[in-house]
């Protein structure tokens, strides 16, 4: 069949059934809304128990002896196990992949065996017939410790009198690497003026509203496990599961319900969610565990805790000669797995310098074990920390210089007619648009009006200040990203679909819904392409019996990977209704299409519903000529090939009040124009920028998790560790550039990290902007009112 | 030791009577509910922060996991799955066409507040409308999608004062 003369061009608003560009509301937003939805919390099942974990109040000490008689006495306890218990039936695991370079992280066991390495790590599961009562008992375990030395401050991780956290690897060194393109020494002699700052980026953490949770139950009927589970990856989980638990990767099912908010904090394997899994096989019974906040504060990954040196270096024309970074992080005391705390590093060296023509580049990544909670990737992996050392560097040579910040950046963005092209570190760049998004930006942020502003506001003793960033974000990976170092996470997605005999379309898709609105989109690529109403698909998704194979939904892969596959099994199943439509209407399949849930004559005459067709195909196939190829299911798959990732670009702004006198901020505006390519659905796509945007403030003005000397987390609760709020949040002004990506048909890139990976950055600028008539800077994040006044002098 | 006291309470839930009903004292009017199969009182904190688990209590919206169970004995409670007045069907299809929610995680402790927004019968701005759902935690919409849905609400219920 010819492609252009029978599938709908993408995005043409005027034909029937035009859903791709379509802001169409989600079909299960009520549902969710009138509080319908179904979480892992709302799971009952007959016989099931619950868990409350002893943790290790201790962030380094050694275990001297557990006694569990107490506790067992309380009334409703069933069991109380340790590792010695647990091991038996999980196997432990190590946080390491093959494809980066030497790796060195210790065996990490489903409970502590021997030694406690950060508070909140589980040491004890207690079995309880309520919650309430398992932690009561909880309460009753005695635990004899040994206090041993913490290792807190990776500025001190690598000194020879520092606690080396594991002894066999000699020091805590956990990963690091380097990368040399050109000679930034050579051209920091040649440049005209070079600048270096140098940032911190605060621990945080990712606070989904829903807590972590599983529901894990064995089946002994059926040698069976099913696990009720609110992560972003259930092929993955499958995987991992039937390894650890020696179970048949068929025998277990993953089953993910509707999941209050994921942001990357639940694509990891969690001890605690292990163990839940080893009790239900060791009891034969469903067990349900659901983290309390506190446990979600100590437990859930963390992510950030950087430090990064940054230097620039600039010819007289206002040219980048040169950049070079060197960043150090802190891990925590294990490489999380399976995908290992090296990304974020490894991120962070990619996307540095990123936007810009840089002949010389250079950078080194180092990454250490402390004694706090693990850290792994959160939205937007990297970015806030490459953005902000880039955008800070930028601005320091600009305003050195005395060239306009938006002319500066015009001079050395990569300009838009260059693609393919490579980032400075060597990554493949293609099909971006920073010089069209920066142009819309300054149009959008009337920067006239802003300078004129901020003079008028300093006349009257008001310091404004506003920025203008850019950036690159990391979507719609390929193999590179996971897969080649070993780790069972599959760059491919799938999905199958079907015609019902009542006519309705179902589709099964291997990407899952955290809340961006996936189902919606996959309804409304499949209804474009089949020329159905968008309320005629059905989407099943989150559960490994039921879905095609793939990796999940992180990473923002979900539109530009699964949507692609739905594009195409939709094609196909388009392709096989014409076909039989052709035998039953005797007509030939370029003259007929599908149009609202009709296969119509193109030349007019009488149609036939599809819902007829399907009866014909599933009831009455005796009318159909012997041999009718009468298939009306379909299945696709996709992966990204040829290039790592499918970059996307953004430009973001934002105005700030500073108030010198109480060191508060106050963001009175933000704009972002960002390029994801083909929107599906540019409500979803601006939400998916909104929401990112303001996680992006929050780990700039607010978010961080406070460790004391001992390595206490002291504001592990939601009182104490502040978020964004409403009041704070200004409104966003978002507008989009399109440049579609070659890499698939769709063309749609990812939109979920640009807010998050782009704020940070946009807002550090923006009060360093205010601060100049002060001569003064702030350059760790969070930028808190005491960190301003500070900078001040004033306290 | 006792962990268990139980007292036996009795309430109105969504304008159904709730008698003689067995609760542990320490069990907080959230968990209760819960246990009753109120699935959409959502728990995000369980120390009064982020407002997942507003329920109405005799009208007024209330921290369910700030309240006991027993503190309820009496009362009129409303959880989301009661919130069925014509205007909080204007105020649903508002938050709907918005999307003024992502994973839905906050959404029912959102309608409380909205609830009590719509019932002081006057209009508000943007600003006091922040202002007035600053205790409730959202982490997916950034908030913008929220207010805008209340403006709507507001504009479409206020029709016609």
């Amino acid at each position: 069949m010819d492609d252009l003369n029978q599938n709908p061009k993408l995005g043409s608003a005027d034909r029937p059934n035009s859903y791709i560009g379509r802001s169409v509301p989600r079909e299960r937003a009520k549902k969710l809304l009138e509080g319908k939805g179904k979480y892992v919390d709302d799971i009952l099942l007959p016989r099931m128990v619950h868990l409350s974990y002893v943790r290790s109040p201790l962030a380094h000490a050694k275990i001297k002896s557990i006694n569990i008689e107490n506790a067992k006495k309380i009334p409703g306890v069933l069991n109380i196990f340790t590792i010695n218990d647990i091991e038996k039936v999980c196997s432990p695991w190590q946080g390491v992949l093959g494809h980066l370079g030497e790796m060195r992280s210790p065996t990490q066991y489903p409970l502590a065996k021997d030694v406690v390495r950060w508070q909140g790590e589980p040491v004890v599961v207690v079995v309880a017939n309520k919650r309430a009562v398992a932690e009561d008992a909880s309460e009753l375990v005695e635990i004899d410790y040994e206090d041993l030395d913490a290792q807190l401050d990776m500025e001190t991780a690598m000194d020879k009198s520092t606690k080396v956290i594991h002894d066999d690897l000699g020091n805590n060194l956990f990963w690091t690497r380097t990368v040399n393109q050109g000679d930034v020494s050579e051209a920091f002699k040649k440049s005209h003026i070079v600048e270096e700052v140098t940032l911190n980026f605060a621990r945080h953490t990712g606070v989904t509203l829903e807590t972590r949770a599983i529901v894990a139950d064995w089946d002994s009927s059926e040698e069976r496990m099913t696990i009720y589970h609110n992560g972003q990856a259930p092929h993955m989980m499958q995987s991992i599961i039937a390894k650890h638990l020696n179970i048949s990767e068929g025998l277990v099912r993953i089953i993910s319900c509707d999941v209050g908010g994921s942001f990357g904090i639940k694509v990891h394997v969690y001890p605690d969610e292990m163990v839940a899994v080893a009790v239900s096989k060791l009891l034969k019974r469903p067990v349900k565990f659901v983290a309390d906040r506190l446990e979600s504060y100590s437990t859930d990954i963390h992510s950030r805790c950087h430090k990064i040196s940054g230097k620039i270096g600039v010819d007289d024309k206002g040219k980048i000669l040169a950049i070079e970074i060197d960043d150090l992080s802190g891990i925590g005391p294990f490489s999380v797995y399976p995908r290992t705390s090296a990304i974020e590093t490894n991120q962070v060296l990619n996307l540095s310098a990123a936007s810009y023509v840089v002949p010389n580049y250079k950078a080194k990544g180092t990454v250490v074990f402390q004694n706090k909670t693990p850290m792994c990737q959160y939205r937007a992996v990297g970015h806030p920390i490459a953005v902000a050392i880039t955008e800070a560097l930028v601005d320091k040579a600009a305003n050195l210089l005395g060239i306009d910040r938006y002319e500066f950046r015009k001079r050395n963005l990569i300009p838009d007619n260059s693609y393919p092209t490579k980032t400075p570190s060597g990554v493949p760049l293609e099909d971006l648009s920073h010089q069209a998004c920066i142009e819309k930006l300054k149009d959008m942020m009337n920067i006239p009006e802003l300078e004129k502003y901020k003079k008028e506001s300093l006349a009257i003793g008001k310091y404004k200040g506003f920025s203008i960033i850019n950036m690159v974000e990391v979507t719609n990976p390929s193999p590179a990203f996971y897969g080649v170092g070993g780790a069972p996470i599959s760059s491919q997605d799938g999905a199958s679909i079907r015609l019902e005999g009542s006519g309705a379309v179902h589709i099964s898709t291997s990407i899952t819904e955290q809340g961006q609105g996936t189902e919606a989109v996959m309804q409304q690529i499949a209804a474009d392409q089949l020329g159905v109403k968008v309320d005629t698909v059905r989407v099943t998704h989150g559960d490994t019996d039921a879905t095609p194979y793939g990796g999940g939904t992180w990473a923002s892969r979900g539109v530009g990977i699964g949507g692609e596959a739905v594009l195409k099994a939709s094609r196909k199943l388009k392709e096989n209704i014409l076909n039989i439509a052709a035998v039953i209407m005797q007509s030939e399949e370029n003259n007929l299409d599908v149009q609202n849930d009709q296969v119509i004559r193109k030349d007019g005459g009488e149609g036939i519903s599809l819902k007829d067709l399907a009866q014909i195909v599933y009831y009455r196939g005796h009318e159909l000529p012997p041999g009718t190829n009468a298939e009306l299911i379909a299945t696709a798959s996709f992966s990204i090939e040829g290039v790592p990732f499918v970059f996307t670009n953004s430009a973001m702004g934002c105005l700030v009040d500073v108030d010198v006198d109480t060191g508060l901020t106050k963001i009175e505006k933000f704009w972002a124009v960002e390029d994801c390519g083909t929107q599906i659905n540019p409500k979803l796509v601006e939400e998916q920028i909104r929401g990112g945007v303001v996680q992006g403030i929050g780990g700039a003005l607010y978010e961080e998790c406070i460790y004391d000397e001992m390595g206490n987390l002291t504001n592990g609760n939601m009182a104490d560790y502040l978020v964004p709020m409403a009041y704070e949040m200004p409104d966003i002004i978002v507008d989009h550039v399109t440049t579609n990506s070659g890499r698939s048909i769709l063309g749609a890139k990812g939109a979920g990290e640009a807010g998050t990976g782009g704020a940070p950055g946009a807002i550090m600028n923006a009060i360093n902007d205010a601060l100049i008539p002060l001569n003064t800077e702030v350059t760790s994040q969070p930028i808190t009112p005491e960190k301003i006044l500070k900078a001040l002098g004033k306290i | 030791m006792s962990y268990s006291n139980k007292v036996i309470i009795s309430m109105v839930i969504n304008n159904e009577n709730y008698d003689d009903l067995t609760v542990e004292t320490r069990q907080h009017l959230g968990d209760f509910l819960r246990d009753l199969g109120f699935k959409g009182t959502h728990l995000g904190c369980e120390q009064g922060a982020c407002g997942a688990c507003n329920v109405l209590v005799d009208g007024e919206s209330v921290r369910s996991c700030l309240m006991l169970a027993v503190q309820a004995n009496g009362k009129n409670i409303t959880t989301v799955e009661g919130l069925e007045t014509s205007e909080m069907e204007i105020v649903k299809d508002c938050f709907v066409k918005n999307n003024a929610m992502q994973c839905g995680f906050c959404s029912s402790g959102m309608l409380m507040t909205t609830y009590e927004i719509i019932k002081s019968k006057r209009k508000y701005s943007r600003e006091e409308i922040r202002e007035m759902i600053s205790g409730n935690y959202c982490r997916c919409t950034g908030y913008q999608a929220i207010v805008d849905a209340v403006e709507d609400s507001l504009n479409k219920i206020n029709v016609g004062m």
